[in-house]
């Protein structure tokens, strides 16, 4: 079985793998994503397939590394099916007992199930863990069942098959409909209709065209298109074919960033063994399409996220924008009708070509359809990768799947959609999440990424950090977004400094309307955003940092003061060992002090004060106190 | 690197002038860094001003004109790990190497670089070390990781 000509032989194939699988066949499936890989499971792995050996389990038992399977905070995950056992957080050293408790003796490791922060609970099977149980994982949701790196995987959860249906059994009109019916919208920022945009490239004249996958996931924060081409690069490539197919092109481009090292491999992989299965390449399917794919890695430009700048790199230039129109559509990559989607897009196409555009439309709400991935991260319980419907509320996303806030810290805001976007303050946590809702709020859906701050956020140093990264990636081409940013950024760093003065929010307000209004691209025009929506609701902020030089999240270290309290210090030494500035004025059985004209503001002896004691504390806009005398530091 | 090296790279790519980015990705990757001498047969070969390689090396992050120190050290200041003290683990490393983000210290070993963001964001702050991930570090404790290397 190598080459696949026809539909019947894609069936065919399709039949033969399964023939030989046992759905009841145990299986140890391991998440190898970037994250879980950060956390060892490498090793885990390697401990597994020995293990399972040593046991003389190899024939009775498959082992599969599969992608990443989105709840990164408890990496590595391992689940055993046919029952779907979650171990959470394992190392190589429990391994052993794994294997030994769970397939020899059929007993559960009860320390590596999921365990309920609040209720001491614990969860079982994967199924059973809130963080799973409030999701609905249409796209994601492959990831743990396949190895990215194999044909028979993909093919065994009914790969292909939106593509051969596309091919010979709807005309490129009726696939650009079906897109236009399902009412699916780009989700790489701006939410443009994906359906017009492809019949726009289907319209336009000219017989050479360019489908691309925009895997420049550039937005600090959001990795759901990184794990998706890890975990499932062959449906990305089914995608983009179907899209190819409906818009006449026989040519595509992946532009992946060079910081996913094992995306690009991964996808390398499945495009080799789609071509060795004519699912690349001349005739496919024996449909008369020709097909063929190359990969460019981008060189590290967040602008080249931008389709206009991704155009201009992969023709080997400098990632600069253009203005639009002409739109990629009409003219694109070497002034070609081009069509530029991202990659999470192209993975939802072969879900709505199987599915029907009625019943992908079925999730979601009027405007935005079908399920959106989220990256949340930030100061939140359960880090990970969210898949929920369109309008689901985003208090739920951060409550009842992400587990609420660490440590007993009280929630501040939601930062969503990038350095294009907005924080969204508690009062507002109750908004259905859609493009329009999060638009609304004065933030955006972006990319997806979801960055959930605390009490110790400060939101001025918040907006300063964006636009110190905008600026830093800004190209230089136009000057409202090159000037404007860098002089928003100039007064954000005087009022973190305290070097606030008065009539700086109006002049932030002023600036921020004109790099919206003038600037080329999106990069200037989004980049006031993240300090218009933190002025909005966090405006005390700003004005406690302007006028009392004061940072209410103590955060800013140019605002604040270490100070040990001579009520609560027991002299333990701790924060005298352990401050890298020498900066303690320790002594036994003296009380300490910290030296402010040495301090470093480094917080070690922060954390270093035992919790029982709690005698460091940090202090922003009132006076440090005298220095204690030599008999009042002597303990009795 | 040796100029038959470089050829086998732009050869690789057929000598088109479109994949510049391409080979120069790949001469950094495995040379760390691109020597003038590189970027002239880069030039010579492809048909290319060096006013545009130049253009490019310089807006692109992943290239660097100058040699890398032995332990690349890369500080993830993602806002995620940024809302959990990124910006101190900097600091401490900074404190620690005696460098900027960016530089080379004069013995070459030790780079120290940001990135904006690893996408390991369950892992914030996160530091990498020539490849090697360290997750969670306080700022004491990443100054304290780069005493395992020599």
């Amino acid at each position: 079985m190598l080459m696949i000509n026809s539909p019947a032989e894609l069936e065919a194939c399709r039949k033969d793998i399964l023939s030989k699988r046992d759905p009841k066949k145990p299986c140890i499936t391991l998440c190898s994503g970037s994250a879980c890989h950060a956390t060892g499971s490498e090793k885990v792995a390697r401990a597994i397939e020995l293990e399972v050996k040593n046991h003389g389990l190899d024939v009775e038992v498959d082992i599969r590394r599969t992608g990443c399977h989105g709840f990164c905070e408890k990496g590595p995950i391992v689940v055993i099916y046919p029952e779907g056992i979650c171990y959470l957080k394992v190392q190589p050293e429990d391994v052993c007992e794994i294997i030994s408790h769970t397939f020899k003796e059929k007993k559960i490791v009860e320390r590596l199930l999921y365990c309920d922060p609040n209720t001491g609970e614990k969860a079982t099977f994967e199924h059973d863990i809130p963080f799973y149980k409030n999701q609905e994982r249409l796209v994601l949701g492959l990831n743990r069942k396949i190895d990215p790196k194999s044909f028979e995987d993909y093919m065994a959860v009914g790969g292909y098959q939106a593509l051969s249906k596309a091919l010979f059994e709807m005309t490129p009109e009726e696939v650009i409909g079906e897109v236009k019916g399902a009412n699916l919208r780009g989700r790489g920022g701006a939410g443009f209709p994906s359906g017009l945009k492809w019949e726009m490239a289907r319209n336009a004249p000219g017989d050479v065209k360019y489908v691309i996958v925009n895997c420049d996931e550039g937005d600090p924060g959001a990795y759901m298109d990184r794990s998706l081409m890890e975990g499932n690069p062959f449906a990305v490539l089914e995608g983009l074919m179907i899209g190819a197919y409906a818009i006449g092109a026989r040519e595509g481009y992946v532009y992946v960033r060079q910081e996913y090292p094992l995306a690009v491999s991964n996808l390398a992989e499945a495009m080799k063994q789609a071509t060795r299965h004519g699912l690349l390449g001349k005739n496919i399917l024996g449909s008369g399409f020709d097909f063929t794919v190359k990969v460019h890695c981008g060189a590290g430009a967040f602008i080249c996220g931008e389709e206009t700048s991704l155009l201009m790199s992969l023709e080997g230039k400098a990632g600069e924008p253009n203005p639009r129109p002409p739109f990629p559509a009409t003219k694109g990559l070497w002034g070609k009708p081009t069509n530029i989607n991202n990659v999470e897009t192209w993975a939802n196409i072969p879900l709505v070509i199987n599915k029907g555009a009625a019943a992908f439309s079925a999730l979601g709400t009027e405007v935005s359809k079908g399920t959106k991935i989220f990256s949340l991260v930030g100061k939140v319980n359960n880090t990970g990768l969210v898949e929920v419907p369109m309008g689901i509320p985003l208090r739920d996303i951060i409550y009842k799947i992400g587990g609420g806030v660490p440590g007993g810290k009280k929630f501040k805001a939601v930062q969503t959609g990038g350095p294009s976007g907005g924080c969204i303050p508690e009062a507002l946590l109750d908004i259905k999440v859609d493009f329009e809702e999060l638009t609304k709020a004065g933030a955006m859906m972006g990319s997806g990424g979801m960055i959930v701050m605390d009490e110790d956020t400060c939101m001025v140093d918040i907006s300063r950090y964006f636009l110190e990264f905008l600026s830093d990636e800004s190209c230089g081409k136009c000057t409202p977004c090159r000037e404007g940013i860098r002089r928003m950024l100039r007064i954000l760093t005087d009022m973190t400094t305290g070097k606030g003065k008065e009539g700086d929010l109006e002049l932030l307000e002023e600036l921020a309307e004109t790099t919206k209004g003038a600037s080329l691209c999106a990069l200037g025009k989004g980049s006031p955003n993240p300090v218009l929506s933190t002025m909005h609701y966090f405006r005390e902020e700003y004005e406690a940092h302007i006028v009392h030089k004061r940072c209410p999240s103590l955060s800013c270290k140019e605002l604040i003061n270490y100070v040990i309290d001579p009520e609560k210090c027991k002299a333990c030494g701790s924060c005298f060992r352990q401050c890298p500035a020498e900066a303690i004025h320790g002594g036994k059985k003296m009380i300490h002090e910290v030296i402010q004209e040495k301090c470093t503001k480094c917080g070690t002896c922060l954390e270093a004060c035992p919790a029982r004691f709690g005698a460091v504390k940090k202090i922003s806009g009132e006076p440090v106190p005298a220095p204690l005398s030599e008999a009042q530091r002597t303990m009795a | 690197m040796d100029i038959g090296r470089i050829d086998q790279v732009i050869d690789k790519h057929d000598g088109e002038a479109s994949s510049l980015i391409q080979i120069l990705l790949e001469i950094q990757s495995e040379n760390h860094w691109l020597p003038k001498e590189a970027l002239d047969r880069v030039s010579e070969r492809l048909q290319v001003p060096m006013s545009r390689i130049q253009h490019i090396t310089t807006f692109y992050k992943a290239f660097s004109q100058v040699p890398k120190g032995r332990h690349e050290i890369h500080v993830c200041v993602g806002t995620a790990c940024h809302v959990r003290g990124a910006q101190r683990v900097l600091e401490a490393l900074e404190d620690a190497t005696g460098l900027k983000p960016g530089e080379t210290d004069v013995e070459l070993k030790f780079s120290l670089e940001t990135v904006n963001c690893l996408g390991c964001c369950a892992l914030g702050p996160v530091m990498v070390v020539d490849g090697e991930y360290h997750g969670n570090v306080a700022p004491a404790k990443s100054a304290e990781v780069l005493k395992n290397y020599e």
